[in-house]
């Protein structure tokens, strides 16, 4: 290990053979977003000042220059906003039929489509992820999602065969900051197409696009109170909106730390419940895969939203045939990464979200370097201001290396190896998390095989980090319970009266 | 046979990884019917006969739900033949049990794991299914076995309310650890003496007796236990069990309150409670 403690000055790759591509600038005009200075509380279909008197500044990673004032949810913000979804359901959505909801949930999805720029590029203002991953990925799936389940709010008896389902009432959810709209679409579509109201607690890093979909509901002139927003701290606002007697069903998505939190506090109320936590994705490359393509979903897998996914295959497992030669390719491919401003259309990796993420981050690689992993990142620079990390590669993993079993959720790839597909299979269920796996090679028999043996909710087969409306997703094991998307995304938010004869 | 012959009574054991010992602890209690009759000494699990059955049924679990679903279901057919076959004496620990009418729980809990056999094959068709991507994906979802899983058997319904537990438990490939009804045990210790003679595989199932009060924090802080079947947990006792579940982040499930023999009682949902739903993606390509 030597002395080398300091990651900025760790010895960096260098392209060999061929010479770095030029790109010009090619920055997203920010005309199309038009950031208030305040913005307050959204609560019984309308803007209004927080009781708590308390605003905070949101800012943006890349510049960490402020965006703009957020009103803070206090304890009697929380009570009013859950007042407001309970009066609504009770006087309005429950009783509202299917085909109505459905309408309301479909003008969601329509606004969405209308001002998707506007979406996407603040997103990355707030978020710091790259314009191409917001605008080809964040919002047009968003849109999708209430696209997809403003279709179920009138066909609920055909999700459920022989059950009569029933909203369950007011919902909290409470949504993280590495992608925030998507996540808010995700929790609110389902719960809405159900006949639930809502009361959202976007995260605290990242409440702007919430904030912004509040206006587009508000515009959709959905009935006062049956979305509400209510951004602030997840250990205040999240705590009080969580053990709030009239919620009757929490989705939480978030760190399996905090979900396991969330759990305790609601432990014998009878609240429902689903968490999507944290994941130690492993993604396996067998010696038949087609390299070049798997390199490309090795990228995909822990690169994407800089790493920040709680799915990221953040295990490579890599079979010893191919090794050497795999990872000649991966570094090579990492060399070619655009590190750098979010807002421009060729960056591939932006801003870390917070200043409290990269120290987190850093802190699990120097623990990589003082555990006897050996780092490789590539020579790029970064801008001075805003938070950024390096595409890092670690070798020499050994599988008790706290890089090997912590969630790091940032650009860090761990890379192990495997000889038989059994050995795979042991070492890519050995983790607590199951949220996703990653399986590359060219036999259809061993896909299935290999498919039928990951204890992950999600299994990428020759692909990595797809999402769909109507593709169930959530985790085993300590990545949380529960399924978003999909007819399964419905369930966690009606009860199921009733048996067939 | 003389009128004299004494009868030989049964020693009421545990049962874990299929065999019947006795607790590990030495120490038993004292179980006596619905009008005070001892019925028996039966063994009071300790904690390590806790953690001996989860270990068991850690082990069994990957050869339960690698068997063919059809095979799984020819199993469980057989447990309610058996159960047929020995239905006087379930009869006879109902009625000491206190049930006012035996032969009916008898017969439901006898009818409630033919249902259940029957849903091995069919879960998955009825409640998995293809989901129709917006790209060149295959993309389906199917339901799998969560792992092991704890039950806590209702205290009343001595039978058919362990039944209603353990059947949609393990007809997924689940394999479980039974806490029996504390006051009324016996018919789900002769529950073992079926499945152990059924072909259900060693340490599918692993039924505990003892006091609840003193197994169920165990079990639900267990580790290596993946979810837990709260129904019979008593509602002073929940809140403690949740929030132990949390340490693993446990499934909790705790069935409808209907009646146990109404047609509600059974549902292919309570099957899916305790399972996983696993959706795995491939490119459509040429």
């Amino acid at each position: 290990m030597g002395d080398a403690t300091d990651i900025e000055k760790r010895e960096t790759g260098t392209p060999e053979e061929t010479p770095p591509w030029e790109y010009a600038p090619a920055p997203e005009s920010t005309e199309v977003v038009h950031l208030r200075d305040r913005y307050d509380l959204f609560v019984g279909g309308r803007f209004v000042e927080p009781k708590s008197g308390r605003y905070f500044t949101t800012i943006n990673p890349a510049t960490e220059e402020p965006l703009a004032e957020v009103a803070e949810a206090g304890e009697e913000d929380v009570n009013l906003a859950v007042r407001a979804a309970r009066e609504a359901f009770e006087e309005r959505w429950r009783d509202l039929r299917g085909k109505e909801r459905a309408k309301f949930i479909y003008r969601i999805a329509r606004a969405l489509q209308e001002r998707s720029r506007e979406f996407a590029v603040l997103e990355t203002m707030n978020n710091g992820k790259p314009i191409k991953e917001s605008r080809d990925v964040d919002v047009p799936l968003a849109a999708a999602h209430f696209f997809y389940y403003a279709g179920w709010a009138d066909k609920l008896e055909y999700a459920f065969p022989g059950r009569t389902p029933r909203p369950l009432g007011v919902a909290a959810q409470i949504t993280p900051w590495n992608f925030p709209l998507l996540m808010c679409a995700w929790k609110l579509a389902p719960a809405l197409a159900a006949g639930n109201t809502v009361v959202l607690k976007p995260a605290s890093t990242t409440p702007l696009t919430a904030l912004l979909l509040a206006e587009v509901i508000e515009q959709a002139e959905l009935p006062p109170g049956v979305v509400n927003v209510i951004p602030g701290p997840g250990g205040k606002t999240g705590e009080w909106l969580a053990r709030h007697p009239d919620v009757a069903k929490i989705a939480f998505t978030g760190s399996t730390e905090i979900g396991k939190v969330l759990r305790r506090s609601v432990a014998g109320t009878g609240k429902r419940l689903t968490l999507e936590l944290g994941g130690k994705a492993a993604n396996i490359v067998f010696e038949d895969a087609p390299l070049d393509q798997a390199i490309e979903g090795i990228v995909n897998g822990i690169f994407f939203n800089q790493g920040e996914v709680c799915c990221a295959g953040s295990r490579l497992f890599v079979q010893e045939s191919v090794f050497e030669l795999l990872l000649d390719k991966l570094k090579a491919r990492l060399d070619t990464l655009r590190v750098g401003d979010p807002l421009d259309k060729n960056t591939d990796v932006g801003a870390i979200n917070s200043r409290d993420q990269l120290e987190k981050i850093t802190e699990l690689v120097q623990s990589g370097i003082e555990e006897g992993a050996e780092i490789y990142q590539p020579d790029c620079v970064l801008p001075e201001r805003g938070f950024w990390f390096r595409p890092t590669l670690f070798t020499n993993v050994s599988q008790s290396h706290r890089i090997a079993r912590e969630e790091i959720f940032g650009p860090v790839l761990s890379i192990l190896t495997f000889r038989t597909p059994e050995e795979a299979v042991e070492k890519a269920n050995n983790t607590p998390y199951g949220l996703s796996a990653g399986i590359w090679t060219d036999k259809g028999s061993r896909i299935l095989w290999m498919a039928e043996r990951m204890k992950a909710g999600v299994v990428w087969a020759n692909t990595f980090n797809r999402f769909d409306p109507s593709s169930p997703f959530g985790g085993y094991k300590e990545s949380g319970f529960g399924r978003e998307g999909g007819r399964h995304g419905l369930q966690p938010y009606l009860h199921l009266d009733g048996g067939a004869a | 046979m003389s009128e004299d012959r004494v009868e030989v009574r049964r020693t009421a054991k545990l049962y874990v990884g299929g065999e019947f010992p006795r607790s590990e602890s030495g120490r038993s209690y004292e179980v006596h019917s619905a009008d005070g009759r001892l019925l028996a000494w039966v063994a009071r699990a300790s904690r390590k006969d806790l953690r001996d059955a989860v270990r068991a049924a850690r082990s069994a679990q990957p050869g339960w739900a690698g068997k063919t679903a059809y095979n799984r279901g020819q199993i469980l057919y057989r447990v309610a033949e058996l159960m047929e076959g020995r239905r006087a004496q379930f009869e006879m620990e109902l009625a000491d049990a206190g049930a006012s009418d035996p032969r009916r729980g008898v017969d439901a809990a006898i009818d409630r794991w033919v249902w259940y056999a029957g849903w091995c094959d069919k879960v998955h068709q009825v409640l998995g299914g293809t989901n129709p991507v917006a790209g060149p994906y295959f993309n389906f979802t199917i339901p799998e076995p969560t792992g092991v899983v704890g039950i806590v058997a209702p205290p009343d319904q001595s039978l058919l309310g362990v039944v209603s537990r353990l059947a949609p438990v393990i007809v997924s490939g689940n394999t479980t650890v039974v806490v029996a009804s504390e006051k009324a045990p016996l018919p789900a210790v002769s529950l073992s003496e079926v499945l152990a003679t059924s072909d259900v595989p060693a340490g599918v199932v692993n039924v505990l007796t003892g006091l609840t009060r003193e197994l169920v924090p165990w079990l639900a802080g267990h580790m290596d236990v993946n979810a837990i079947d709260v129904t019979g947990v008593p509602d002073d006792l929940l809140k403690q069990v949740e929030e132990l579940a949390a340490g693993n982040v446990k499934r909790v499930h705790r069935a409808p309150e209907v009646d146990p023999f109404s047609p509600g009682a059974q549902s292919p949902y309570e099957i899916t409670a305790l399972m996983e739903m696993k959706t795995v993606w491939h490119p459509i390509g040429a």
